[in-house]
């Protein structure tokens, strides 16, 4: 197991070095140099050459991509072109925190009640509730983030009249119901957008393990089917259902870049949207490492989960 | 055909049946070929169709017969303070009356207008016809470079596969929205960029597929046989693998399609897809969003979202259909 896993680790390590060769590539065929970017189109030749220098622009490209990633990895993100004077980790920390709260408060809320609701539909397979269940996750995977977010608005901002349709202001000097208030429609959205999968997916899970020869045993024996569910099934499907949290979580990664400019809420996403039109490719180098390798990581962390817990790859012969 | 049948079933039940030859039998009249299953639609299947159908008439047809231009602006510039469908409070001002919340539109706008006071019916059908025309040529164009690249490396061998497989990982490994960015930031948001930046994007993933199912067709007996015989790889390619993967690969085109709208659509959203005034659904929705929360229309922003919803949940349905033919394979992917 240890040497699989092992395995898995060092080919996550050789994937966010490539995800670091894509990015430093892609944002390197940008027309125009951080150097000429910072010191616009009036400046000399002359200074132009030494800031490159300074900035180690006129190294071999792979030099730079080393520098790059060297400094990457030690927290060093360089500054901001279209701000010289402000450092992006410093940009970056004060955003950080924000897209975090609305992440985590999502997987907290969110995973455990679709985990139960996915369980559930599997434990009465083609009940009314489980087609309503099922209809409705599948619409929902197939819908814009977008659309769950206006759907959201009109029923809790218009219809129940609680939360703002926008995000502003910062959280300090608010009560407890104003935080929710706050919080509510982005993680309400988040959690219907990873909820779709989660339930499709955990429910698929159980069914599978549902179909194996030791349940239809149970049956046989004449076990009641929640017990089945409850003390046969689950504990196999576990595997299965920590490799679907896992890759969900990594899909919130890219859900709530939408979320986030829908609700106006300060996180990350704006800031690398406004990377993008400012044609900031520093800020988008280190964001796009940031959210890449958080990707990269939870796809990890569900392949592992998937060695871990299934016995016969624990223990092999 | 009743005749064969009779034999196999008075033959020895031990010895292995062999099917005499018979010139008018036909291969689907063989006791061991499937059951001839045709193809329907259910009900949900048929709903699909017919949201998909009007929506494909809507983006042929959306720019003859809109109402207005779509960055005309066909009323007074402060109609859209009284005469579009607003939240409870407001009122006629004309009356006095109270309106509801969605209230009538009179004077030709049935949607109302946007923040901008243009028609949004005209746009959104404006919008139809970009939003499903691009995504539609980025998966064509998807579909072209990722069978091609992944029927290749099922069939050039182990080396090729490798390193092929390989770059495509690393691609497949970030998040799509991020490469879109990437690129668009690289190399701007116009329409021709957005399609082969979409249909980059995806390639990988039809490539992992192609190759998948090429991969599974090669060590089949049958292409043992042909190489035995001693066809070239064009005639293996070309008669052996292309006629057993066209299904699969065809029914998955569905499925594809709805995450290229999604993402052509994300990215307008975020204001690097499609550029105002262009009207595309995602970006309808974003400039109309800052309108909210000074308490206008809320219509604006349901309509496209709305729009972009029912044509994906529609091509779902149909699809849903298909794997369900296909033998349900195609959902789990999903």
């Amino acid at each position: 197991m240890y040497s699989m896993i092992l395995k898995r680790l060092g080919i996550g390590a050789i994937t966010v070095v490539a995800v670091s060769v894509i990015i430093f590539l892609g944002t390197k065929v940008l027309p125009g140099d951080a150097a000429q970017i910072r010191l616009g189109q009036s400046a000399t030749p002359e200074a132009v050459a030494a800031l490159r220098a300074e900035l180690g622009l006129d190294l071999p490209i792979y030099q730079q991509y080393l520098q790059w990633f060297g400094n990457f990895i030690t927290g060093n993100l360089g500054q901001s072109l279209s701000n010289p004077d402000v450092q992006i980790t410093s940009l970056i920390a004060d955003r950080y925190e924000n897209t975090l709260i609305v992440s985590v408060l999502t997987a907290i809320i969110g995973v455990p009640i679709s985990l139960a609701l996915g369980v559930m539909a599997a434990m009465f397979p083609g009940s009314i509730y489980d087609r309503i269940l099922t209809f409705t996750s599948v619409t929902l995977v197939a819908a814009p983030e977008f659309f769950t977010a206006t759907l959201m608005v009109l029923i809790f901002v218009f219809a129940l009249g609680i939360g703002n349709a926008v995000v502003v202001g910062s959280t300090e000097g608010k009560d407890l119901f104003q935080l929710i208030a706050h919080f509510a429609l982005p993680i309400a959205t988040l959690c219907f957008v990873i909820a779709s999968q989660l339930i499709r997916m955990s429910r698929a899970a159980v069914l599978n393990v549902m179909s194996s020869p030791y349940i239809e045993m149970a049956i046989l024996k004449g076990v009641p089917r929640k017990r089945i569910i409850l003390r046969h099934a689950l504990f196999n499907a576990i595997g299965p259902i920590v490799n679907v949290v896992a890759l969900n979580l990594a899909y919130l990664v890219t859900g709530v870049i939408v979320i986030e400019i829908y609700f106006g809420y300060q996180g990350l996403a704006s800031l690398i949207v406004q990377g993008v039109q400012t044609r900031d490719f520093v800020l988008i180098q280190g964001l796009g490492m940031i959210f890449c390798g958080t990707y990269v990581v939870l796809m990890l962390a569900a392949d592992i989960a998937a060695i871990v817990s299934n016995p016969r790859l624990r223990h092999p012969k | 055909m009743t005749d064969t049948t009779q034999t196999t079933q008075s033959s020895d039940a031990g010895e292995h049946y062999v099917a005499p030859f018979d010139a008018n039998v036909s291969f689907d009249e063989l006791q061991d070929a499937p059951p001839p299953a045709k193809f329907k639609l259910s009900i949900t299947g048929w709903v699909g169709a017919i949201v998909v159908g009007f929506w494909l008439i809507v983006a042929i047809t959306g720019p003859f017969i809109a109402p207005f231009g779509e960055n005309e602006l066909p009323f007074p510039d402060d109609y859209s303070e009284y005469q579009t469908p607003r939240l409870g409070d407001a009122t006629d001002p004309e009356t006095g009356e109270e309106r509801g919340f969605f209230a009538q539109v009179y004077n030709g706008a049935l949607m109302g207008t946007d923040a901008e006071d243009r028609d949004i019916l005209s746009r959104i059908m404006y919008g139809a016809g970009r939003t499903i025309g691009i995504s539609f040529v980025a998966t064509t164009i998807a579909y072209f470079l990722g069978v091609i690249l992944g029927i290749g490396a099922a069939v050039a061998g182990p080396r090729v596969d490798m390193i092929v497989s390989r770059i495509n990982d690393a691609f497949l490994s970030l998040p799509s929205i991020m490469l879109g960015l990437v690129m668009v930031a690289a190399f701007g948001s116009t329409i021709p960029v957005l399609i082969v930046c979409a249909g980059l994007i995806y390639t990988t993933v039809v490539y992992r597929l192609a190759r998948g199912i090429g991969m599974d067709i090669m060590v089949m007996d049958y292409v043992e046989a042909a190489k035995v015989r001693g066809e070239g790889i064009w005639w293996i390619v070309t008669k052996e693998i292309w006629p057993n993967a066209a299904m699969p690969l065809i029914s998955d085109f569905g499925l594809r399609l709805i995450y290229v709208i999604l993402f052509i659509s994300s990215l307008s959203f975020l204001g690097l897809g499609v550029q105002p005034p262009q009207a595309d659904w995602g970006n309808m929705v974003k400039e109309n969003l800052g309108a909210l929360q000074y308490g206008e229309s809320i219509i604006p922003v349901v309509a496209p979202a709305v729009a972009i919803a029912t044509l994906t949940v529609g091509i779902n349905l149909i699809v849903d259909d298909i794997s369900a033919h296909a033998g349900g394979k195609l959902s789990k992917r999903m």
